[in-house]
């Protein structure tokens, strides 16, 4: 029991997953949002390294080299997403962002 | 010191998955975004050190780079720019908390109910598919020019998409 197996790394993985899905419903400030968002992509990360040294393939590495891309330009876009708002409503509050409202 | 040598590299998930989750915890609940961001470093870094564990010696390098460099760099530069102090948070979390804790509730049932079903083997001797004749960074190096070129072109594409679209969104009108 003590000794690390993947589940150990799947249930620490899933447990970032949780939370940043909960961070990502639940907190109202767009940067805290993006922030969690990242922690659903460094879970994913956790699984395809778990499965890789599991199976003895490299294939899990490679694939999270692709997953760290798109996290940085995810994080490039909605910084600049972000900063759009802040000129427009002076606000990093989601809930203020009402501007389509009608 | 036999304990140590016999079961050190578990010992070490245990301290880094603690601090993974410790850091993660931080970011959902701290209300001072420049703390999230640090907690969120935390939570990098120790994802650096499970990688090196799990023989991902190039993707550990990679996440220090990458996350622990460029990402937090773009995070505590854009919480500086917009000067979060004249904005007091009233309310940390939004209306619909109480719907996301019944998602998350939801998550740990379904999934926690597939972890107590599957088993895995413990693999007892370190893979050498990871790292070859050279070490991982060639290994990883040659899958990800020979194997996987039109992916990885794909992806440098996107990079310039993603950076020309953060330059538009960033101007000023």
């Amino acid at each position: 029991m003590f000794a690390v197996t993947t589940t150990h790394y799947l249930v620490l993985s899933f447990l970032l997953f949780t939370l940043g899905v909960f961070g990502v419903a639940a907190r109202k400030n767009m940067i805290t949002v993006l922030m969690s968002i990242e922690l659903v992509l460094n879970s994913v990360n956790i699984n395809l390294i778990a499965f890789s040294y599991q199976l003895s393939d490299l294939t899990g590495q490679v694939f999270s080299i692709f997953t760290i891309t798109v996290a940085a330009g995810e994080a490039a876009v909605g910084l600049g997403i972000l900063i759009a708002l802040f000129r427009l409503r002076e606000t990093t509050i989601l809930d203020q962002a009402t501007e389509l409202k009608g | 010191m036999d304990f140590l040598t016999a079961h050190g590299a578990d010992l070490l998930f245990y301290v880094f998955a603690a601090l993974a989750l410790a850091g993660a915890i931080g970011v959902v609940t701290l209300r001072n975004p420049m703390y999230g961001a640090i907690s969120l470093l935390v939570t990098f870094l120790s994802v650096a050190a499970l990688f090196l564990l799990r023989q991902a010696e190039f993707l550990g390098v990679v996440q220090i780079f990458v996350y622990g460099g460029g990402i937090m760099v773009l995070f505590l530069f854009v919480i500086m720019l917009v000067n979060l102090h004249r904005l007091p948070e009233v309310n940390l979390f939004g209306g619909q908390t109480p719907a996301a804790a019944v998602l998350a509730v939801a998550l740990l049932l379904f999934f926690g109910y597939f972890f107590t079903r599957v088993h895995f083997d413990p693999v007892l001797a370190p893979p050498s598919a990871l790292s070859g004749a050279g070490g991982n960074p060639q290994a990883v190096a040659l899958s990800l020019y020979q194997e996987q070129l039109l992916p990885f072109e794909i992806a440098s594409v996107f990079l310039l998409i993603a950076m020309v679209g953060a330059v538009v969104l960033g101007r000023r009108r």
